[in-house]
């Protein structure tokens, strides 16, 4: 039997993120449930969020992304021949979103698939990537978190709908091919605590998002801080070395509190401010935008952490592209 | 060994400081967490976590929500530490 070699190492190439362009703000939320800016802010730390149109679907979002990842890399989509999409809001079951935006982002008949790991799905999905290059089951991946949470959010429930978002981000995955060139994504710290699943959930079709909101924030608070540790010691970063710290926009109340228990003194990724909780696109869109606007620097040393519904969670040291 | 009221006191009044903001000075017995310190539910679980680290002592979601001022939280630490 004859195996593949694959590359040493994997990376980034690029980011590309996107949100739909309608902004709900939380004035327009207080018009429709008991709240108030004041009490958003203080409570999640959102300020606004993006909204999808009724006719924009996941798919939609996941081209958008997954087309300026793309083009960022200087790739052209005949070089991907992986496409993974972490989602955990498709409209439809069957087919699944990764064959279809591939297709329509002109991607040649790659392997495709969609992945649930909820909000913990980006980094699954780049785990995921990461090992296939390595393995050489594929060369150039493309990995897209992509959500419209906003189809499975009770309006009327003020502990919801402040929270939930759409949006979507993507990374470009590929080999390191030049020798001098350090690996870019580093081993996954990851597992889940199936033993909390009901803590959220979406119990059939016809509900909505539920979420116990005090329990989610102890076992973040707690349980979390000990896999990003895990993570940058399996890539072999101190902690005090990174430069940024990009946990999943949960909340802003639990982004803080692991980042005080990290310790670490790294900038931390605020993008929930404007982006809302966008579940598997958070990581990437809060990168993407950070590369953006010159936040973040090109070889810089970023610790991605995933964690929710599942309850899921993964955490990873990358170098930014 | 079980800690005395004023170690635990400071070790809480350091957790509020880094947690809340609250000078540590300002973290006397009497103050309630809610009206006095200005500290939410959110921040009490914070402060919870924080403190299973420091002191050994679990305060599960059950407990938390009894425990309104800063004595109740020394008493509850002294108790659950002696009994250990």
């Amino acid at each position: 039997m004859l195996l593949r070699h694959g590359a040493p190492a994997a990376r980034i190439l690029a980011f590309g993120g996107y949100q739909p362009a309608n902004v709900v703000t939380n004035d327009d939320l207080a018009k429709s449930v008991d709240t108030s800016d004041e009490w958003i802010r203080s409570r999640v730390g959102i300020a606004s969020r993006r909204i999808a149109g009724p006719d924009e679907t996941v798919t939609d979002m996941a081209v958008a992304a997954g087309g300026k990842a793309l083009a960022a890399s200087g790739l052209s989509p005949a070089d991907i021949d992986l496409v993974i999409v972490a989602t955990c809001t498709p409209e439809v079951q069957i087919p699944n979103v990764s064959a279809s935006a591939a297709h329509r982002l002109g991607i040649i008949a790659p392997g495709a698939y969609d992945l649930n790991a909820a909000c913990a799905g980006f980094c699954y999905a780049l785990a995921n990537a990461a090992d296939a290059v390595r393995a050489g089951t594929a060369r150039h991946v493309l990995v897209i978190g992509a959500e419209k949470l906003s189809q499975w959010v009770d309006w009327t429930d003020r502990s919801t709908c402040i929270i939930f978002a759409d949006g979507a981000g993507a990374a470009v995955v590929g080999p390191v091919t030049d020798p001098g060139e350090q690996p870019g994504i580093g081993p996954v710290a990851w597992g889940s605590a199936g033993s909390l699943a009901d803590k959220i959930s979406i119990t059939d079709r016809d509900s909505f998002i539920v979420q116990e909101g005090q329990a989610v924030f102890r076992w973040a608070t707690t349980e979390l801080a000990p896999v990003a540790r895990a993570a940058c010691e399996r890539a072999g970063v101190a902690p005090e070395d990174l430069d940024v710290f990009v946990p999943h926009q949960a909340n802003l109340r639990i982004v803080e509190a692991i980042a005080r228990r990290l310790r670490i003194g790294a900038r931390v990724a605020d993008d929930i401010v404007h982006a809302g909780n966008t579940s598997s696109a958070s990581i990437p869109l809060a990168l993407s935008r950070m590369i953006e606007r010159d936040e973040i620097a090109s070889g810089q040393l970023a610790l991605l952490l995933g964690y929710g519904a599942g309850m899921c969670y993964a955490a990873q040291v990358i170098r930014v592209p | 060994m079980a800690m005395t009221e004023q170690e635990i006191l400071a070790g809480l009044g350091e957790i509020i400081d880094e947690i809340a903001g609250v000078p540590a000075d300002e973290v006397t017995p009497d103050k309630s967490f809610v009206d006095d310190l200005d500290i939410d539910s959110l921040s009490m679980v914070e402060i919870a976590v924080a403190a299973q680290d420091k002191f050994g002592v679990e305060i599960p979601d059950d407990e938390l929500k009894n425990l309104k001022t800063v004595q109740d939280v020394v008493v509850f630490v002294q108790r659950s530490g002696v009994s250990a």
